[in-house]
């Protein structure tokens, strides 16, 4: 048993390629999968009966059955109803439909525990609900699950590992193609799987910190 | 063209489905074991070994379980095991889990009191009796819920296995889908099985929950 790193590294343009499609996939859906949940969580907190079941409805199928499934239902099922997406795309919005499900119970969460006394102090100074909702009642729960929110990112993250299933080029992509060209199977996802674990610690890393220093004004938390 | 059915469709898939719940299990059970260890290891051993198990839990849980499979498949075909789709799901879904077990365990340990953990000292127990006789038991009952919770994910965790290979509900539907041209219908099916699955154990995991009034 010989192990040859440099056989993969030496295809490092095809890694950082994939890192890139990793990290954007993961921004673009952590940025609009937050949104959905937000959107979510705000409906089943305050919305009519029927949108509450509904969003119920969408969450637990969401949460109880794989994202690999969730994937390929978008990508290769979508289009026998007439939708079309690109690998892109499929995987962008397959990762949004996730994320916005975990968030909005991640989300409502913290709403769940935010004290009386703040609607009624909302309520008194004549801010309508949804004022209440975006100024009063959102920002400190957000920074209650601030923690949880980033550690649902990095597993949508992580997940995306399987996009390259459908051939989107992300990380472990890129891992799959090397290795078809050198034969280093195992080198290439030793690799890959340690760029993941820096990703993951560099994303967390850095969420925290933006979490603390821009969204919830520095000084608290 | 072989004509499927919807009930020739939904019967393959609950044949496969079988492989769904062998598989987790075993990564259930096994990981549990493994996790036990590892918990052991982490309350009880060296300084260097508590940091060992807690650097192979942030490895597991920061990587993807599918590169996690991936490593497992052509590891273990390197060192000279024979290797097939199923041992290496095996393997690499119970070392999975034994790692986000172990975590949630050992989170149930630490969030026991402190003044248990002193009591039992000021009563001159040995560790291993403190452990034993005042902490697990207290530990075991905040550990439930969240452990029926981790099973869920472990569930939808086994649908990668059919990227290596291993038939189980997931590769079954993907068979399924290039036999039929149906994958709309092939993959609702899919998902819907894997909810069936799932959404009673979220359930019954949400009611211990609240039966036991633990939070996180």
């Amino acid at each position: 048993m010989e192990l040859d790193f440099g056989a993969v590294l030496a295809h490092w343009p095809l890694l950082a390629k994939g890192v890139a499609w990793t990290l954007g996939l993961t921004a673009v859906s952590a940025l609009l999968g937050c949104i959905l949940g937000i959107a979510c969580a705000w409906v089943r907190s305050q919305g009519p009966g029927w949108s509450r079941a509904l969003v119920g409805t969408y969450v637990e199928l969401v949460r109880n059955t794989p994202f690999i499934v969730q994937l390929f239902f978008i990508f290769f099922g979508l289009p026998a109803a007439g939708v079309r997406l690109s690998p892109e795309w499929a995987s962008v919005i397959a990762m949004v439909v996730n994320l916005g499900a975990y968030s909005a119970e991640i989300v409502r969460a913290g709403i769940q525990s935010t004290p009386v006394g703040q609607f009624e102090a909302a309520a008194s100074l004549a801010l309508s609900r949804m004022q209440t909702f975006l100024w009063v009642v959102l920002p400190p729960s957000l920074q209650r699950v601030w923690p949880a929110l980033v550690s649902q990112i990095i597993i949508v993250m992580l997940g995306s590992a399987i996009c390259g299933q459908i051939s989107t080029e992300e990380l472990s992509f890129a891992a799959n193609l090397i290795q078809s060209r050198n034969f280093r199977a195992f080198e290439a996802f030793i690799v890959a799987t340690v760029i993941y674990l820096l990703l993951s610690i560099a994303t967390r890393t850095a969420l925290n910190w933006l979490g603390q220093r821009f969204l919830f004004g520095g000084r608290r938390g | 063209m072989v004509e499927f059915s919807l009930w020739d469709i939904l019967r393959n898939l609950l044949l496969a489905a079988q492989w769904t719940v062998v598989l987790s299990l075993i990564a259930f059970i096994g990981g549990g074991l493994v996790g036990l260890a590892l918990l052991v290891a982490r309350t009880t051993a060296s300084r260097a070994m508590q940091q060992g198990v807690a650097g192979y839990v942030q490895v597991f849980q920061g990587t993807p379980l599918l590169m996690q499979l991936f490593l497992a498949y052509f590891g273990m075909a390197m060192v000279g095991f024979e290797t097939s789709a199923w041992t290496a799901a095996a393997v690499a879904l119970t070392l999975y889990s034994s790692a986000f077990l172990a975590e949630i365990w050992h989170g149930c340990i630490k969030a026991v009191p402190k003044g248990q953990w002193e009591a039992a000292q000021s009563l001159a127990l040995t560790l291993s009796e403190q452990l034993l006789h005042i902490v697990f038991p207290q530990a075991v009952r905040i550990a439930v819920a969240p452990t029926v919770g981790f099973l869920v994910q472990l569930v939808k965790g086994t649908a990668l296995a059919s990227v290596i290979g291993f038939v189980e509900l997931t590769k079954a539907g993907t068979m399924i889908t290039n036999a039929t041209f149906r994958p709309f219908v092939v993959y609702s099916c899919v998902a819907l099985i894997y909810f069936a699955l799932c959404y009673p154990i979220s359930l019954y995991a949400r009611s211990l929950e609240n039966r036991l009034h633990v939070h996180h």
